[in-house]
């Protein structure tokens, strides 16, 4: 039917190199894990395969003399806002393989942004701004069961009441669950040096904990999904808390799928399987079938650990999100995470990325109006997950009502990724999401720890100076605080779901 | 709820309505103490018994053990005399189960070492996700018939079904035997007949190295339930392997998959 492949013919990416600046040094070959560049001996000049081209930039960002540039190709599909040009190569790669088409990076549709519609409070002249420069400000937040009440002593001092564990978190932001083998150790050690010298923590993943991160165990919260990878006594005990995985953003519903070829030695060690089996998490753990059943695992894992550990549970936002919500508080979690519709470090179907689950902004207010009303808040901390760029984001979810947030995402920008969406590939160029030896070696654990602690510093003092402009001096005050947010350019309804007024108003 | 002490190093919990969270503080108290064995009686169902605690102690139940039990277990020999509910040996790593009756649905969930030896039936889901690592070889042996889905998900491991004691007509097993199953190995005695498994298993005579292990694995059931391994083995057994252990290996693709000839 066709002289060339379609994917051949009509590739999304080029690679421009200018002949006059290369000096065929051939890094760009080196860095390309995707196999779009290769070296002509005959003409003495460096080529392409643009249909490989993926835009990960590496070469761009490896070339001595500025000679390339990864664009857009210019030559694209006749203009058609139904068939686009993604709606045409995505035909193109299904009749050629009979498959669900895989992506990762999380959602890229233009689904509405509603912290982008919320803006902060300032205070000026009836009650005064605080400058965080030189006033004390507070950050720190307990993620963990709160009591209803508090009782003292005789003396009215000292408190009688025992609170149940919890983390003790510096800043309200944690790194999110990416497991040993969907990316590396490195970047699993740089984010676990980072919580321990900042004070906030990791999520394993469910892939087990690798032997040479216990280490880190104070600052790790260790996940169980239904797979149960790596799962055993042990693993437990060597954490600060456990993380129930129910659903993810990135792919709501749907269990875990880590490729056999991306079992190497290391990986099959620490998941407790053999190399080169494929990993299947199921899509629901076939010993909760309901809020009942979640409750007998959530104090399987208390009394596994001698009630030393919180359990938080983590689901996807979904339709009916607050009311699960409430279920996991009654199940008796600690912490509930919730996983928006733009979340999504993970491997996953692209129709699943794009179109399964609801945004953040309106889960974390229905679900902080749920808990309240059912007099549920103080029970369970609230973490707020997908898709948040910036300290600004995160202080947003707070005063919707979220206790903390995870990040992941900004993980791996701060360790070098450009957004290129073939994590599931395993041929990350930046060596993020790959176990390729040769790859992975190229994301140093040292260097990326400090990226992530400045970022943390960064976000700590960025939330600092919008709580000080709101006259606040503690992010306590700032939770669920929905006064202090106005939207724009919101539906009447809209503004309903999230609990907040017009600008204005 | 009661403890004596009957012995050097052996205690005796008389259970009754007491909550499993206190029976369980109680047993991993003794155990810290330095308890050898310890005797449930009275169970009515407390969950979770004999998790939480590492080293080779023996707990023996008298009544019915409740879900959960033995999930996680990280060395303990454990005993039931009686029926067991749902979950028996649930994400467990070493150590040794024993029931003397039935047991309930997802026994063996996540198995990843250890031996559970069941005497009677078990439930729905038994044996799903169990793994195996190198030296780390899970073996759950069901004396009983087993209900649907047995070896879902198996990814390594030794799940053996005897199907003894059956009134006449009855299956050995139910439908979707082995689906998903992409590790490890299942042995039945007598025949399984193809509507009953999964579409990702092929179905073999054991080979001379098969009746090996089998006759290795079945000692101690055999021990525990007084049952001669001849007399078990005197019916020819069925083998189900996975086909692949990569079985979704092609339902899913990528646009970059030129390269890695994925797309041809």
């Amino acid at each position: 039917m066709l002289f060339k492949k379609p994917q051949v013919a009509f590739y999304p990416f080029m690679v421009l190199r200018d002949d006059y600046k290369c000096v065929r040094c051939k890094s760009c070959v080196d860095q390309c894990s995707f196999d779009a560049t290769y070296y002509d001996e005959d003409l003495n000049m460096i080529m392409n395969h643009h249909e490989n081209c993926v835009n990960c930039k590496r070469c761009e960002a490896f070339c001595p003399t500025d000679a390339i540039k990864v664009v857009k190709n210019p030559s694209t599909f006749h203009p058609d806002a139904n068939w686009t040009p993604e709606a045409i190569r995505d035909i193109h790669v299904q009749m050629l393989t009979g498959a669900v088409i895989l992506t990762s990076t999380g959602n890229d549709k233009p689904i509405k942004n509603y912290f982008d519609h919320l803006l902060l409070d300032a205070c000026q002249v009836t009650n005064p701004p605080i400058d965080p420069l030189r006033e004390p400000m507070e950050l720190k937040t307990f993620i963990g069961r709160k009591t209803d009440q508090l009782q003292f002593d005789s003396d009215g001092v000292s408190i009688k009441t025992t609170i149940g564990k919890q983390l003790e978190l510096e800043i309200p932001v944690l790194f999110s669950a990416m497991s040993y083998g969907s990316i590396n150790l490195n970047l699993q050690k740089a984010m676990a040096i980072a919580c321990r010298e900042f004070g906030t923590y990791w999520n394993t993943g469910e892939g087990g904990l690798h032997k040479s991160l216990r280490e880190f165990k104070d600052h790790t919260i260790v996940q169980v999904a239904s797979g149960r990878f790596g799962v055993d006594l042990e693993y437990l005990e060597t954490s600060a808390a456990i993380e129930i995985k129910i659903g993810q953003g990135a792919k709501p519903g749907i269990g875990g799928h880590l490729p056999g070829e991306k079992v190497n030695e290391g990986i099959a060690e620490t998941r407790m399987i053999p190399v080169g089996s494929d990993a299947i998490s199921p899509a629901p753990h076939h010993d909760i079938y309901s809020i009942e059943d979640l409750r007998q695992l959530i104090y399987a894992l208390k009394e596994a650990t001698n009630y030393e550990k919180p359990v938080f549970v983590k689901i996807a936002a979904v339709h009916n999100v607050a009311a699960i919500a409430c279920g996991i508080a009654h199940a008796g979690a600690d912490a509930i995470a919730i996983d928006g519709v733009r979340g999504g470090t993970g491997a996953t179907p692209k129709s699943l990325r794009d179109h399964v689950g609801i945004p953040i902004e309106m889960a974390i207010a229905a679900v902080d109006d749920r808990l309240r009303k059912e007099g549920l808040r103080n029970e369970v901390s609230l973490i707020a997950a997908g898709g948040f760029r910036s300290a600004v984001d995160v202080l947003k979810a707070i005063a919707l009502g979220a206790d903390a947030v995870y990040i992941g995402t900004v993980a791996k920008l701060a360790a070098g990724c450009t957004q290129c969406q073939q994590c599931h590939t395993g041929r990350c160029a930046w060596g993020i999401t790959t176990n390729n030896p040769k790859l992975a070696k190229r994301l140093n654990p040292d260097i990326v720890a400090e990226n992530l602690y400045n970022l943390l510093r960064a976000w700590a003092h960025d939330i600092k100076e919008l709580l000080g402009a709101m006259g606040i001096n503690a992010i306590e005050s700032i939770k669920g605080n929905r006064l202090r947010l106005r939207s724009w350019g919101l539906t009447e309804q809209e503004n309903k779901i999230l609990g907040v007024l017009p600008a204005g108003m | 709820m009661e403890v004596k002490q009957i012995g050097d190093g052996v205690y005796e919990i008389t259970c009754g309505t007491t909550h499993y969270r206190e029976v369980n503080a109680k047993v991993r108290e003794l155990v810290n103490a330095g308890a050898q064995k310890v005797i449930l009686k009275e169970v009515y169902g407390q969950r979770y018994i004999g998790t939480g605690i590492k080293g080779k102690v023996k707990i023996e139940v008298h009544g019915t053990a409740g879900n959960d039990l033995g999930i996680f277990l990280y060395g303990p020999e454990i005993e039931v005399f009686g029926n067991a509910q749902d979950g028996v040996g649930n994400t467990m790593r070493d150590g040794k189960i024993v029931v003397r009756g039935h047991a309930g649905d997802v026994c063996g969930y996540g198995m990843r070492g250890g031996k559970v030896y069941v005497e009677g039936d078990v439930g729905y889901r038994v044996g799903i996700h169990m793994k195996g690592y190198k030296n780390l070889v899970p073996t759950f042996i069901v004396g009983g018939k087993a209900g649907n889905f047995f070896g879902e998900y198996m990814a390594g491991g030794i799940l053996i079904l005897l199907g003894l004691n059956r009134k006449p007509g009855e299956d050995i097993v139910g439908d979707y035997c082995a689906t998903g199953m992409h590790g490890g190995v299942i042995y039945v005695r007598g025949e399984v007949p193809k509507r009953y498994l999964g579409k990702e298993v092929k179905v073999f005579e054991p080979t001379l190295e098969d009746m090996k292990l089998l006759t290795e694995e079945l000692k101690g059931f055999s021990e525990a339930f007084n049952i001669p391994v001849d007399e078990i083995l005197s019916e020819p057994f069925t083998k189900i392997v996975p086909v692949s252990a990569r079985p979704y290996g092609r339902m899913y693709a990528h646009r970059w998959g030129i390269a890695t000839g994925l797309i041809k």
